[in-house]
């Protein structure tokens, strides 16, 4: 099976294998799987794993999040409908509130002008009664006075001489 | 060893030859120090410390050399072995990385300066790979099947004529025991010899011309140019070849782990 080399020139059948090499190729190959087998493959393994779970890893954490994100916004989207439908519902308490509120104002400021009329109404009465009462003693007392004075007789009664001023603005009134 | 046979020979070109692949010890008279027989040694070394510096940090996000080292590992693990053997393939990555890996880098020596060797090109080490995956194969598909069945399996094609089985047992026994183990080896083998002889034609040609006349000096650079060529398609065809072995043995083996043969 072996060749020696002995002269350079030799014509050699290349098919035949030499015994060394079939021995030395042998353990070289056992060797180097081995060594691949027991130090390389497991570390490019871990590496791979490791990237695989990484990338699933992030796509799950993208997935959730996502997830998260639809649920907030479902929530909020709720929330803000709520709050619409409070504003809502608050305005238009409001405006019913306001529409009492000025109906009560104007009632009660009907109820003041009311009042404020009623009493100049009634000092004006009064005033005019006390203007009556005065203007009828003084004109009594001027026109007492004056027949007096016409007369010449003293109309000194008290009595009468209102008797005579009553009939004078009776008189007075009925010719009007 | 080439000047040699030119003294021998005189004047005349001599062809380079199978002799040239009969390389001397490089020290004593021990057929254990030739020149194929390092760079195997070697090739073993380099890929180890190759694979080992890149594997050991491995990390999510690779450097550099990780990337290399996981680039060639990838391609076997995923390009070949998931690809042809299936959901049992990652037992079979350790071998058939370690199968591509010797065999690229001792056929890429070829073309290394300085080595300028390919080692697969010496038969011996064709014919223990082949023999350690014929033996795989084999080895899988008997303890996948039991010895009866996968014996049977091979022998008697299911889904045949019985007829038929006068021809196809014989061809079927060649192929899976004869065939395929021969072929492995010698495809691996006779490419990478038929490929360094190739380039010692036109290297050693181009140097025998410029010892020549005038004329025929102005034509060695043309055969120089046409050697630095070849050894790009060398290349390769080396690549390829490594590439080739790997994928057939896992061939074998998802036929051998196959329900049907």
């Amino acid at each position: 099976m072996s060749f020696r080399i002995s002269a350079a020139g030799t014509e050699l059948n290349p098919l035949v294998p030499h015994t060394s090499e079939i021995i030395v190729g042998f353990i070289a190959f056992t060797l180097l799987y081995l060594v691949l087998r027991s130090k390389v493959v497991p570390m490019f393994e871990k590496a791979f794993a490791a990237r695989t779970e990484a990338i699933q890893g992030g796509m799950e954490k993208a997935e959730k999040a996502q997830r998260d994100a639809q649920v907030a916004l479902e929530q909020y989207t709720a929330q803000l409908s709520d709050a619409r439908g409070e504003a809502q519902k608050i305005r238009e308490e409001a405006r019913v509130q306001g529409a009492a509120i000025i109906e009560d104002l104007r009632g009660k400021a009907q109820e003041e002008a009311a009042r404020i009329t009623a009493a100049a109404t009634a000092s004006i009465e009064a005033e005019r009664q006390q203007a009556i009462t005065s203007l009828r003693n003084e004109v009594g007392s001027l026109a007492t006075e004056l027949a007096s004075k016409i007369v010449g007789e003293a109309l000194d009664d008290q009595v009468r001489q209102s008797r005579i001023v009553d009939r004078f603005l009776d008189d007075l009134e009925k010719s009007k | 060893m080439r000047k040699f046979a030119f003294a021998e020979s005189g004047e005349g070109f001599v062809p380079p030859s199978t002799a040239d692949f009969n390389l001397p010890p490089i020290f004593g008279d021990n057929e254990f120090t030739t020149k194929p027989i390092f760079l195997v040694l070697f090739s073993v070394v380099l890929i180890s410390v190759f694979f080992i510096i890149a594997s050991r940090k491995a990390s999510v996000v690779p450097s550099k050399l990780q990337f290399a080292g996981e680039s060639v590992y990838a391609f076997v693990r995923n390009g070949i072995g998931q690809e042809i053997i299936g959901h049992e393939f990652m037992r079979f990555v350790p071998f058939l990385f370690s199968l591509f890996t010797f065999i690229i880098t001792n056929n890429v020596f070829g073309i290394v300066p300085l080595l300028q060797f390919p080692t697969m090109s010496h038969v011996a080490f064709p014919y223990v790979l082949a023999l350690i995956s014929f033996g795989v194969f084999h080895y899988v598909g008997i303890k996948k099947h039991g010895l009866g069945k996968y014996l049977k399996g091979i022998a008697f094609m299911p889904g045949v004529p019985k007829a038929v089985y006068i021809l196809l047992t014989p061809i079927e026994i060649a192929t899976f025991f004869l065939v395929r183990p021969l072929t492995l080896s010698l495809r691996l083998f006779a490419n990478m010899f038929a490929g360094h002889l190739l380039l010692l034609v036109f290297i050693l040609g181009g140097e025998h011309m410029l010892s020549g006349a005038i004329g025929v000096k102005l034509i060695a650079p043309f055969a120089f140019a046409f050697g630095i060529g070849m050894t790009f398609f060398e290349f390769m065809v080396q690549c390829l070849q490594a590439y080739i072995f790997t994928l057939l043995t896992a061939l074998f083996i998802a036929g051998a782990l196959a329900d049907e043969h």
